[in-house]
């Protein structure tokens, strides 16, 4: 096993600089200059900043420094807000990120599983139908829709929940939560559904039921393991949705996380920070596929040695 | 199926509706009911502030801040803008208008508690030339004798530049020439002094982004001072109980918020999370003038919204052309039905009564007479004219304006132009390269005075970017920069102002103003073209 995570971790160095090489350049070949404004810059000034963050320099070396600097952890400052370093924005907007991603995740997972198992206990009766068209709303509604029109029934004219912020007012998670939840709970629910039905109709069920084993003990015990395969494997995708922020909820939520500066800042040509998010979410991304396959490989040993699933 | 298959049911949908119910039994008290209470204001902000360095930033919402943190040498008055004094107490100024002397008082006082001295102030501009720094705001110093040479590096000896301190409480300030504004340069945030032993703490004197800034080490010298600011959340100034005229500050706090949606903040408004908001989304207006027009707030701004011509491009370069364009603009029209917000439709480029200027030339609405010209120009009825490209930067507002301005040529002149959207940074790369063939644009002003706007045009200027010359223009507006007289030299003006709206390289559309959703309880805060809003002056009271 740590061989195959060493190689594995091995095969992931080169995707990373691969993607790091790619972002650095095609920031840069973007047009439009990071300092230009409105107002036109002096001479001078244009210079002292292209100086100050090393834009002088030729290509290459601005490459080959970047590359160093990052060897050692450091990401630069960012352009657009002086006073900050890339590292420490990013290290802002994480936690609440992952906080939200989390929360999703527990509300989709929550609402999907007992939603679809629900639907799966009572096919073709309105047990089934109206968690079943929910879901299938869910998966048509974005999340800018849902989550204005969820701010405006529950927030604003019910005034149940605050309609915007993390952790200012007790509550305030509740709706980003939710909003981004649910779309994730409809694909789960109609996953859970259909794997369900298809481990209920399997002849081990019909022999515990013979046997005179209680409905409840099926459904925990004999039919959830198996009813939920097509949920895992939905997973991974999910979580690095879901962890990767989200520019829509965090936009209309107010919610100071990940998504939002990921687009800013290209849209400031802030080369810095737009590196270091690419080379942060290219990381998140790697780790989690390797988890993935660690899993796998785990769950059936003939992995292990040869071919893997993923990349 | 059996029954038990209805007890997991039931047991889940109880499950569900428990944690429903337990998610809307929460009650809180909104930031605008607490607010009023303590005695703190709720603002939306715009975006997350660049920094809070007064010599490095030019954002507006860094400027909201700034005005809480920081005071110059002389503040304004919140209606009328009249200057008023801040850190100086008198002032003198010379017969030739070029020597101002000003006496500082002795109780104004750092956010530590030391006295702010002339001293100071010198270091503080000195750095704000300092070109290590890109202090893109520098050129606000050039009225000062030799501040331009010094930037440029022309000169190494800063006691060449025309700031000097006597003695702890006399500064005295040498211009180039007499500068009717220079006093309201002096509530600009470049000209605000910051904290010597503080910055050299966090840094060497001329550095970029030291940690002065952040809570903990700021030192400022306002009404308020730095207590939280959480990236991308919130920044909490709370009132200094060092400032010199705390008495009057009636704040405790007053909460920034980035938000750069409008929507968001709209909604947030409407929630009772906000008591000031930075815009209102251009749907939502005449939503709250039918429905809550004690809410809405409209008032005109020194801006000017336009549309630049690339003269250097044919046919623009052919002033009947660019005539024909501008008179064909049916401006009442764009601000009634397009942009809603009050905007004053635009015939010439200065705002009106801009410290007592109003222009007296103006193109007007014409349709007969654009067609003549476009046809003297040989487009008899736009034929042959070719197809032109209009370039705006992403944004719902100047997109509706540009689709109206397209409908309004073609009806009119009957020829094409092509819309094209451009992401912020490449609608200005586009621009400053003369890359275009008309733009959209527009212009805020950062005093009240017409160079302020009229300045843009002159030969190769940086805000120029039409490619147009003018060597009369060119005089007037040097001659105007050498006049102390105000009578004489808005005259001056009055003449550049002409051949810019006979020449027309840009064409006006309309003034802006600023749309505000605030909330009753604000008391104090009162409209003005330059929307600044002297905190000190601003307080909250609950209805009861």
């Amino acid at each position: 096993m740590p061989a195959f995570i060493l190689k594995r971790l091995l095969q992931a160095l080169p995707v990373l600089l691969i993607v790091i090489t790619a972002s650095f350049f095609m920031v840069r070949l973007a047009p439009g200059d990071p300092f230009s404004q409105e107002r036109a810059l002096p001479v001078e000034v244009m210079k002292g900043l292209r100086t100050y963050y090393k834009l002088d320099q030729p290509l290459v070396t601005q490459y080959i420094e970047y590359l160093k600097n990052i060897a050692q952890g450091d990401f630069g400052p960012s352009f657009k807000y002086s006073g900050r370093t890339v590292t420490e924005i990013i290290g802002a907007g994480l936690p609440v990120t992952f906080e939200l991603g989390a929360y999703a995740l527990l509300i989709a997972l929550l609402v999907g599983i007992s939603s679809g198992v629900i639907a799966s206990l009572r096919p073709n009766t309105w047990q089934d139908y109206v968690p079943m068209s929910l879901a299938m709303i869910g998966i048509c509604l974005p999340s800018y829709v849902l989550g204005p029109l969820l701010v405006l029934i529950v927030g604003i004219w019910l005034e149940w929940l605050p309609v915007s912020g993390w952790g200012y007012i007790p509550g305030d998670k509740i709706l980003p939560s939710v909003t981004m939840g649910f779309v994730y709970a409809a694909y789960i629910s109609r996953l859970a559904r259909g794997g369900m039905l298809e481990i209920l109709s399997q002849d081990f069920i019909r022999t515990a039921r013979a046997k005179g084993v209680s409905e409840s003990m099926i459904v925990l015990r004999h039919a959830l393991r198996g009813g939920m395969q097509p949920v895992i494997s939905f997973m991974g995708p999910a979580l690095a949705g879901l962890l990767g922020g989200s520019f829509v909820v965090e936009t209309i939520f107010q919610i100071p996380g990940l998504g939002r500066y990921y687009v800013q800042a290209a849209f400031n040509r802030d080369y810095t920070l737009i590196l270091g998010m690419t080379i942060f979410f290219a990381v998140l991304i790697v780790v989690f596929n390797l988890l993935a396959d660690i899993v796998a490989a785990w769950m059936n040993p003939r992995l292990r040695s040869g071919k893997s699933a993923g990349g | 199926m059996s029954d038990s298959n209805h007890k997991i049911v039931n047991r889940l949908l109880t499950a569900l509706f428990v944690l429903l119910a337990s998610a809307c039994s929460l009650n809180y008290e909104s930031n605008v009911e607490s607010g009023n209470r303590d005695q703190i204001l709720h603002l939306g902000n715009g975006d997350e502030p660049q920094e809070l360095d007064p010599h490095i930033t030019t954002g507006i919402p860094e400027f909201h801040i700034q005005h809480a943190l920081f005071e110059g040498l002389v503040a304004k008055h919140p209606k009328t803008m009249a200057i008023e004094p801040g850190v100086a107490e008198t002032w003198e100024v010379s017969e030739d208008l070029k020597r101002y002397t000003l006496h500082l008082r002795h109780d104004a006082r750092w956010s530590n508690g030391d006295p702010i001295k002339a001293g100071d102030f010198v270091y503080s501009w000195k750095r704000a030339l300092t070109p290590a720094l890109g202090n893109l705001y520098a050129y606000m110093f050039y009225p000062i004798q030799n501040a331009q040479e010094y930037f440029e590096g022309k000169l190494d000896d800063f006691n060449l530049v025309g700031v000097h301190a006597p003695d702890e409480y006399t500064l005295v300030v040498d211009l180039k020439a007499p500068t009717p504004y220079f006093l309201q340069l002096l509530d600009h945030h470049s000209y605000f002094p910051v904290h010597p032993p503080t910055i050299e703490k966090f840094g060497a004197f001329g550095e970029r982004g030291t940690r002065w800034t952040r809570p903990g080490n700021f030192i400022g010298n306002g009404p308020f001072t730095l207590k939280e600011w959480k990236l991308n959340r919130i920044l909490i100034v709370e009132k200094s109980p060092t400032y010199w005229d705390a008495a009057r500050v009636r704040l405790k706090e007053i909460h920034f918020y980035p938000i750069p949606n409008g929507s968001t903040e709209e909604r947030m408004f409407r929630a009772g999370q906000l008591h000031i908001t930075e815009r209102v989304p251009l749907e939502k207006i005449n939503v709250y003038k039918r429905e809550n027009p004690a809410a809405l707030s409209i008032s005109p701004y020194l801006g000017t919204y336009f549309y630049r011509f690339n003269t250097t491009h044919k046919p623009l370069d052919d002033k009947r052309i660019r005539m024909a364009l501008a008179l064909s603009i049916n401006r009442e029209q764009i601000v009634e039905r397009v942009t809603k917000g009050g905007q004053i439709p635009a015939y010439n480029f200065t705002p009106p009564d801009t410290n007592g200027y109003t222009p007296r030339a103006r193109i007007s609405y014409d349709i007969d007479r654009a067609r003549a010209l476009l046809a003297e120009a040989g487009y008899p009825e736009g034929r042959d004219f070719p197809a032109l490209e209009l370039i705006y930067n992403t944004d719902e507002g100047h997109r509706s304006v540009a689709i109206a301005l397209q409908e309004m040529w073609k009806q009119a002149l009957n020829i094409n132009i092509r819309l094209s959207n451009n992401d912020w940074k490449v609608y200005l790369d586009r621009e400053s390269h003369l890359d275009y063939e008309l733009s959209r644009a527009g212009w805020i002003g950062d005093y009240l005075d017409p160079t302020n706007f009229l300045d843009l045009f002159v030969t190769n200027g940086g805000n120029n970017r039409t490619g147009w010359s003018n060597q009369r223009y060119d005089e007037l507006l040097n001659q105007a920069g050498m006049t102390g007289d105000q009578t004489a030299r808005y005259e001056l003006l009055q003449e550049a102002e002409a051949i810019l709206m006979e020449e027309v390289p840009v064409a006006p559309v309309y003034t802006y103003t600023r749309v505000r959703l605030i909330d009753p309880t604000v008391r104090g805060w009162e409209d003005n073209i330059l929307d600044q809003h002297p905190y000190k002056y601003v307080h909250l009271e609950a209805a009861e």
